[in-house]
């Protein structure tokens, strides 16, 4: 690895502010494009025009090198390469291509600039472009931060574009006829006459000829597939078990591994005694790894069997054992010392005696990941090459990590992305990888099956920031007139930064992120972040920090328009200073029917929330019923200005609405003597289908960049939720997990 | 032992104890059944044992002799879909997928039974199957289309 990339790696942050160096690297490296990574391997008569477009005589490959945990980023990409392209599904394959450089993501840095999303100022510009251009250089390939999308939109249109004039320039070239008479439809360059020439036997020609870049991209009028539904192009597999996904997969020799760690998150084992284990059936190997053991065998049971039958010594954790001691940590944050940034000063905050003043506090504890597909990883180790298969968000950092263990060159690891059954921010993380690679490092030769136990992938999920929110207020006139927000929360991004082995100096965004830019102008508002020295171990949690600060802040406000008098629709309306934003919550009154009467015991409640740039409102509708709670519908409005596909996103929202009530109403992750205390579903279950509230969803398209929907969904849900609780039954509540609290049906 | 699943005879060299999860996976590599919990609490591996769904991550391997396993591959193939399958696809009712295969075989198996549920019925049934994605409200239509499939209204 260069230097450079060795020196940027250690500088630059996400999620922050400060950007050491960022500027230095000068506009050479950052207009340079990349290598592509398809020309290395190039055969003869193959063509590549780009990183995502490889065509030879027997077929078409789409490279779409975000990875798909779910949110349907696979279709999205190879749709965005046919649109340009003039491929029909049925027509190409795909293929997640080789951890790369050139698959940088243009998007992610965009929206980690310390600026509201809607701000084109010139400083915002500036830093956007700077923080681009710093994720370019250092070759960042990510799928996260509802990024995908934004990251695509353009740049995979203009791959599709470029690779379609540059086989239309190799049909002029063999059959005379000029390019401008030529159309491309179906995999084909089309004649003037009539004949077509398939795209594959253009290939060999096309291999030869100079790819054709700046293309005019399509007018949106004359798109075939984007903003159209789209079948996925996993769901036939999904639906009939035959999608191989990570766990899936089986090798000749292939042994399987299991592993116990150190439940007290990152402490290291003292002692163990595999005296047991070892003369297990089918167990050839005990094998002592970081925190932890690690027992090989023949079979995926005999391994959890064996390692479960390992004795081992624990250190402390090095976090406070008990629960409660963290939050006294979290409370005893909202000091000086501790204040991590003033994000939002509008007007002045003072109180005075003659305005109403209220305060609440509310907190929201750590959750899980635990997508239903346990971490796993395979991997084979030998002199030459070390493959690895796995799903992973940072293949370039997970290749760079197992290289550190393995002592191989980087050139020499070979990471086979695979799809995800479900992350939620949990394939972010290494501790899978690692692992495998110390077990594979000793076993080499074979391909090493490692599978985490539900019960291990329980005790060693890095979970959510946990946090607490301080709400001053003052209402006036039958206004909301001052709101005066503290939030403390551990930095996701920090504890995440270190495991990167990378610094984040400054400010973290993501513990207000979802409050600082609510899009109201409300007289006198400050939102300040205090940081919680870091406790357990926290990463992304799907929708980070707005997960949490979305919650406090619309609660809060809901409670000012409350004291009010207000409605909570009209008054949101009226503060509402964003065109974009206002219609989002217009268009929610309308759909959910706002001021239609409810019967007894019912109660409806709003909520709007912005993240990832995209603003939400979603309309809770409950029932009180003898046996509870019961969330009858919710409608969900959001604008992500151009909708690709009207049937993912429809799913994406609906599932991100189950995400946020389902963890909201019912899931925490506590500890007790250092360990979780939550170790399987039954635990920590998020929603079943018998909660599950009907869903309406719109999508808006008057915003003007085009954004991803598989995070905004969530952070309304709760908020909402709270906010309909409160109007049916009178009771507030402040904490999640709300069924501290109160009953669900 | 011998062991029948989708209608042909495995001879498996397992413990008796070994969960019948683990020989379909591990054993027989159909993994179309999948992992999640391994204490019946998500479903993801739910099968078919003489037609009834069950969780073989709580089933010894020796509870499956003489009995017929079926499993996601055996209910129906991408060419020969099963009438659940095929109702799963036209809702596009997969993000993730991972639970799916468990959600369609306790969705087949509560359709013999219930041929013609009710919204509360579906609820009920299927609330045992977890899907951490959040697909429930297309799996609930798809359930009631595939039981209109299976009652050859559609």
């Amino acid at each position: 690895m260069s230097q450079l990339k060795t020196i940027t790696r250690r500088t630059f942050l996400v999620g922050s502010t400060a950007i050491a160096g960022g500027v230095a690297f000068g506009t050479y490296l950052t207009k340079k494009p990349h290598d592509n990574p398809l020309a290395e391997n190039l055969k003869n008569g193959e063509a590549s025009f780009n990183p995502w477009v490889l065509i030879n005589e027997e077929k078409i490959t789409l490279v779409v090198p975000h990875m798909d945990m779910g949110q349907g980023v696979a279709s999205m990409q190879a749709a965005l390469i046919a649109e340009e392209l003039d491929l029909d599904f049925g027509q190409f394959e795909i293929s997640f291509g080789v951890p790369a450089a050139a698959y940088f993501n243009t998007a992610l840095a965009s929206e980690a600039a310390p600026f509201l999303s809607a701000d084109e100022s010139i400083p915002a510009k500036t830093m956007r472009t700077l923080m681009s251009s710093v994720f370019k250089i250092m070759g960042l390939q990510v799928t996260g931060g509802s990024s995908s999308v934004p990251d695509s939109f353009f740049k995979l249109r203009m791959a599709g574009a470029t690779a379609r004039e540059t086989l239309k320039k190799a049909a002029s070239l063999k059959t005379g006829v000029a390019v401008e008479q030529l159309k491309t439809a179906g995999g084909h360059v089309i004649l003037p006459d009539g004949n077509q020439l398939a795209y594959t036997e253009l290939a060999k020609l096309a291999s030869e000829l100079k790819p054709l870049h700046n293309n005019e991209l399509r007018e949106p009028a004359d798109w075939r597939l984007i903003g159209k539904p789209m079948q996925r192009l996993d769901v036939v597999e999904k639906s009939t078990g035959t999608l191989k996904y990570g766990i899936d997969l089986a090798f000749d020799e292939m042994l399987y591994a299991a592993v116990k760690t150190n439940p007290r998150k990152g402490a290291a084992m003292q002692s163990y005694d595999d005296s047991l284990a070892k003369k297990m059936r089918g167990v050839s190997h005990v094998i002592a790894v970081t925190n932890g053991v690690a027992v090989v065998a023949d079979n995926t049971w005999r391994a959890f069997k064996a390692v479960d039958k390992v004795d081992c010594e624990w250190s402390e954790a090095p976090y406070p054992a008990e629960q409660a001691d963290h939050w006294a940590e979290v409370v005893a944050s909202f000091i000086p010392e501790r204040l991590d940034k003033v994000w939002r000063d509008d007007g002045s905050i003072t109180w005075s005696k003659d305005s109403y003043e209220i305060k609440s506090e509310y907190k929201a504890p750590y959750v899980a990941h635990q997508p239903l597909e346990p971490l796993n990883a395979i991997i084979k180790v030998t002199d030459e090459r070390v493959d690895i298969w796995v799903a992973h968000q940072m293949p370039r950092f997970a290749q760079q990590k197992v290289a550190s263990i393995t002592g191989h060159e980087e050139e020499q690891i070979y990471l086979h992305n695979q799809y995800a059954g479900g992350s939620f921010g949990h394939r972010l993380e290494f501790e899978n990888v690692l692992l495998a690679a110390e077990i594979a490092k000793q076993v080499q030769g074979k391909a090493i099956k490692l599978t985490f136990s539900r019960e291990e992938d329980f005790a060693q999920d890095f979970t959510r920031q946990i946090g607490m929110a301080s709400g001053l207020g003052g209402v006036d006139n039958g206004q909301v007139v001052s709101m005066d927000l503290s939030i403390a929360t551990v930095s996701s991004s920090t504890s995440q930064g270190k495991r990167l082995g990378q610094a984040t100096p400054g400010p973290d965004k993501q513990i207000v992120e979802g409050a600082w830019n609510l899009p109201y102008a409300i007289p006198n508002f400050r939102v300040s972040a205090y940081r919680v020295p870091e406790l357990a171990p926290t990463s992304s949690w799907r929708s980070v920090g707005a997960s949490t600060a979305g919650f406090f802040a619309d609660c809060f406000l809901d409670e000012l328009i409350h004291l009010a008098g207000a409605d909570p629709l009209a008054e949101r309306i009226r503060l509402c200073q964003d065109e974009v934003v206002k219609q989002v919550l217009i268009t929610a009154g309308e759909l959910s029917e706002w001021n239609k009467p409810l019967g007894p015991n019912q109660g409806r409640g709003i909520a709007l929330v912005e993240s990832f740039g995209v603003p939400v409102a979603e309309v809770v509708e409950v029932t009180q019923t003898d046996n509870g709670i019961k969330v009858d519908q919710v409608t969900v409005v959001a604008d992500v200005g151009q909708v690709l596909d009207p049937v993912n996103f429809d799913n994406l929202v609906k599932g991100g609405v189950v995400w946020g009530l389902g963890h909201a109403m019912n899931s925490e992750i506590t500890y007790a003597d250092g360990k979780v205390q939550q170790r399987n579903y039954h635990q920590h279950e998020g929603m079943r289908m018998h909660q599950c509230p009907q869903i309406i969803v719109k999508g808006l398209e008057n915003a003007t960049k085009i954004r991803g929907i598989g995070e905004p969904p969530i952070p309304p849900a709760a908020p909402a939720l709270a906010n309909a609780i409160f109007a049916a039954t009178g009771q507030r509540i402040r904490e999640m997990p709300f069924n501290k609290h109160i009953k669900f049906v | 032992m011998e062991i029948n699943v989708n209608g042909e005879a495995h001879e498996v060299d397992v413990e008796d104890d070994m969960p019948l999860l683990w020989v379909l996976r591990d054993e027989l590599n159909l993994t179309g059944t999948k992992y999640g919990c391994g204490i019946a609490q998500c479903g993801a591996c739910t099968i078919h044992m003489d037609g009834l769904a069950v969780r073989p991550c709580q089933l010894k391997a020796s509870e499956a002799k003489g009995r017929q396993i079926t499993t996601i591959e055996g209910l129906g193939t991408p060419d020969a879909l099963n009438a659940v399958q095929a109702a799963w696809i036209e809702h596009q009712v997969a993000q993730c997928g991972y639970c799916q295969s468990g959600q369609i075989m306790s969705a087949a198996s509560f359709l013999k039974f219930k041929p013609n549920p009710t919204d509360e019925e579906i609820d009920y049934a299927m609330s045992a199957n977890l899907c951490r994605c959040g697909t429930y409200p297309r799996i609930r239509e798809a359930v009631k289309t595939a039981a209109a499939k299976l009652r050859g209204e559609v």
